[in-house]
């Protein structure tokens, strides 16, 4: 190996500090201690820099770790914007399996690459998290997977912490905390190059030595520092951290002695100083601690008290003074930092004026294209739909089963597939704009208003992406942390008037108001997306005074420095939003079409030559339609708006098509045209003789529409986002209830008012 | 030392420095700051304020961070000893 190494960088392994395990004697001959002062610091493009007790090495001839029989299991960690996901990504390229953690929506990145010597090893992404004091679902996962208290998942056998190199103060915060863990620690210090323009010279060889763990400079990005990486994590025996942060006498000692109290799994020490700095309110919440534990951890805590420390701060000044002497000693400024990029364009993006232009402008920009873009392939969708029913209408013989096919199979995959363009187009935007850093500007620009309802500015980009469609918006929730203030965000993220809606407002505008100036109608939309928006922030309000009762969320956001996205990284989460929609969501919207299908063909009506809103009236869903005439008269709407209802359950836009089949205004199996169906439903009269769709019914049925939850794909991602059954259910009951008075108001009160 | 009476983070005007010197908030969010770097004696200088007028935004340790005013408040402040600048 030593001659014509195939790698571009020379390798140093670190020798373990522990005894060597039986069986590996062989990576212990070369025992000559080498200093680091002798070695270059920068060769190659990525060195690796190592403690100074150490022996230069090129990758050791043997495979796989004497002391994990199995598969070598490395977690990935680090604060957000630290560029972990790119690692991983780079890493692990596409061999990567994305679930969840069980009972939590938390999402489980799990992927493997080749080590040195070919052997698989296997990485698994944590979620980025800036302490191991958890103050998040996401954060909370990261820390007991660490600990070894993650039920399904082993605890792993080293980890490799991603630090940003631009932000190295902060980041080593965390990985200070990972060398309690009795694990072996790596650090992948990304983002060298950026941090080399904002003039910061950092020595990867102080540094390791000061840490007493292996440090791999890196620009994940470029693929840089990965071949030292996979190096590094493929010795045979991979070394413990030599030091830990030195705390106060009395810390460390009453840590030690809590520790002995602990479940012996590792991470006792980690775990021991954890409890002992944790906030009392906190404490009271851990249930599985034993009153006996809790009193020694109390009587720890009254000693600490009594040398003059505050428990729950020590421990972090302690870290951060250590780490203070750290960067002091092994970063050094070259040059006059100046004003960065990103300061040059915050002036300008989160200006009291430009700002919000900036703002409207990319909000606006990313709008036009879900709307423009988004409707070629959802149009392609729908005319492949409509060209193969063709072909299976005329290849197949006629009767239920094709009906079946075409009405209820194909109808439901295409009724799936229309969302795909959407969700893939909204996904790349807000990867944009997450990816780019504007994503915490744009919280930063909204917290406030948020804050009325006590939400968090983080809370606004789901919303506003549920105008183009609700199922990206609630995806989306996934950065909003705590839990209650995610679940209001996700139940009022429907009402924001989505595009599934828009065919079903311009058709009802149309039978209402068919001679308006074009801006009336316009205004008409307008104020039914503000309906929306309002009932929104209503409820948003309410929920938070009540069910999911709590304080508006803390806002402590990062602000990390503008960066270039990564397309590659955009593309992969597109990948996986996709996968996930179509698993999840789209077995349940196709089964649901089917039984959707069936409820609005059987029974069939005994004359063979029925039209189809014979057909309809027949069926239960005709009946249905019936039954719920009596519940939804008051609002206006007779048996046939029933089964428009009934139709619309499984998505909105269907209420247009139902409409084309209950009034027999059919078009070879396409839509109906708007025209001709308005008109005849404009001619559609009670039995009175009073027409059925006056202003005050259209109203209504529109303000119905903007309200009530009638779209199971919807249901079924909050499902999935939820983990129960309960909050879709509560969701779909308070929509509806909603929708429903809100229209018995219009009706009712327009009656009174003596409109009509 | 004392004879200052030290304001909060709150009240800290754009682009002036000063060290942090203590806490009146609940301990739970008193962590987390000091966790993302805002200890004792660190310094923070206030970078901007939203253009609604809340949050603002500091650098500390390097980098930014955001966070409402009614926290800041929470956040007392002494100014930054000559010597130190």
């Amino acid at each position: 190996m030593e001659k014509g190494v195939p790698f571009p960088e020379r390798i140093k392994i670190m020798l373990p500090p522990d005894p060597v395990p039986a069986g590996s004697e062989s990576f212990t001959d070369s025992q000559t201690p080498q200093h680091a002062e002798g070695a270059p610091v920068v060769e190659a493009q990525a060195p690796v820099a190592l403690a100074r007790e150490e022996v230069a090495r090129v990758s050791p001839p043997s495979p796989p770790t004497p002391n994990s029989p199995g598969m070598r299991r490395i977690a990935v960690t680090g604060n957000p914007n630290c560029g972990k996901s790119t690692l991983f990504n780079a890493l692990t390229g596409l061999r990567q399996k994305v679930g969840n953690y069980p009972g939590v929506t938390v999402e489980k990145k799990e992927g493997s690459f080749f080590g040195s010597h070919g052997e698989p090893i296997q990485l698994l992404d944590l979620p980025g998290c800036y302490s191991l004091h958890a103050r998040s679902p996401d954060e909370a996962v990261a820390r007991d997977v660490l600990l070894g208290r993650q039920a399904d998942t082993p605890r792993p056998d080293a980890v490799l912490a991603v630090l940003d190199a631009t932000n190295l103060e902060r980041n080593l915060y965390l990985l200070s905390q990972l060398l309690d863990l009795g694990l072996p620690v790596f650090l992948g210090l990304n983002m060298v190059d950026l941090a080399e323009e904002k003039g910061l010279a950092i020595d990867p060889l102080l540094l390791s030595d000061r840490l007493g763990i292996p440090v791999i400079p890196m620009v994940a990005s470029k693929g840089v520092g990965l071949i030292a990486l996979k190096q590094a994590l493929s010795q045979a025996t991979l070394p413990l951290p030599k030091k830990r942060p030195p705390f106060p006498a009395v810390l460390e000692t009453e840590a030690h002695q809590l520790a002995q109290a602990l479940p012996n799994h590792g991470a006792q020490l980690a775990e021991a100083l954890l409890l002992l700095g944790m906030p009392p309110r906190q404490l009271a919440e851990m249930e599985t601690l034993s009153p006996e534990f809790l009193q020694a951890l109390d009587d720890a805590r009254q000693r600490i008290q009594a040398a003059g420390l505050d428990p729950v701060s020590a421990a972090v000044d302690a870290r951060y003074e250590w780490i203070g002497e750290i960067v002091t000693a092994s970063v050094h400024r070259v040059g006059e930092p100046g004003l960065s990029i990103s300061d040059r364009l915050d002036a300008v993006l989160t200006h009291r004026i430009w700002g919000w232009m900036a703002f409207l402008g990319a909000m606006t920009l990313m709008f036009f294209s879900i709307f423009t873009i988004a409707k070629l392939p959802a149009d392609w969708i729908t005319a492949g739909q409509q060209i193969l029913g063709d072909y299976l209408q005329s290849v197949m013989a006629e009767g239920d089963f094709r009906s079946l096919i075409v009405d209820g199979v194909l109808a439901g995959v295409a009724g799936v597939l229309v969302f795909l363009p959407q969700i893939l187009i909204l996904t790349f935007f807000l990867g944009l704009l997450e990816d780019s850093g504007y994503m915490a500007r744009a919280a930063f620009l909204m917290d406030r208003l948020m804050s009325k309802v006590g939400l968090h500015g983080k809370s606004f980009i789901p919303m506003l992406s549920s105008f183009a469609c609700a199922i990206p918006g609630i995806m989306a929730t996934r950065t909003i942390e705590q839990r209650k203030d995610r679940l209001v965000t996700i139940l009022v993220a429907p009402l924001m008037s989505c595009s599934a809606r828009l065919p079903v407002y311009t058709l009802l505008i149309a039978v209402l108001l068919p001679e308006v100036a074009l801006w009336i109608k316009a205004l008409i939309m307008l104020s039914m997306y503000v309906l929306g928006i309002v009932a929104a922030f209503l409820m948003a309000w309410l929920f938070k005074k009540t069910l999911l009762r709590s304080e508006t969320p803390v806002l402590l956001m990062e602000m990390p420095p503008y960066r270039k996205p990564s397309l590659s990284g955009i593309l992969m989460r597109m990948q996986e939003r996709a996968a996930v929609f179509l698993k999840r969501a789209g077995t349940v919207i196709l089964a649901l079409s089917v039984l959707l299908w069936a409820l609005s063909t059987y029974p069939k009506p005994e004359n063979s030559n029925a039209t189809g809103s014979e057909r309809i009236a027949h069926s239960v869903a005709g009946h249905l339609g019936k039954a719920l005439e009596p519940v939804i008269a008051p609002l206006g709407f007779d048996w046939k708006i029933g089964i428009g209802l009934i139709g619309s359950f499984a998505a909105r836009e269907v209420f247009v098509s139902t409409m084309g089949i209950v009034y027999s205004v059919e078009n070879s199996g396409g839509e109906p045209p708007v025209a001709a169906l308005s008109q005849t439903m404009r001619s559609e009269k009670r039995g009175d003789g009073t027409p059925v769709y006056t202003p005050l019914t259209g109203t209504s049925l529109m303000v119905f529409y903007v309200l009530a939850m009638q779209c199971l794909s919807t249901l079924a991602i909050v499902r999935r986002e939820t983990n129960s059954l309960r909050w879709p259910a509560f969701q779909f009951l308070y929509m509806t209830g909603l929708a429903y008075g809100a229209a018995l108001l219009v009706f009712q009160g327009g009656r009174l008012l003596g409109w009509h | 030392m004392n004879q200052t009476t030290p304001t909060t983070l709150a009240e800290l005007h754009i682009g002036a420095q000063a060290k942090i010197a203590g806490f009146t908030l609940a301990v739970e969010i008193q962590q987390r700051l000091m966790e993302l770097g805002l200890t004792k004696g660190a310094t923070c200088t206030l970078v901007r304020v939203a253009p609604m007028g809340d949050p603002i935004e500091v650098q500390v340790r390097g980098y930014h961070l955001s966070l409402r005013k009614s926290e800041a408040q929470g956040i007392l402040i002494a100014p930054l000893a000559p010597a130190s600048l």
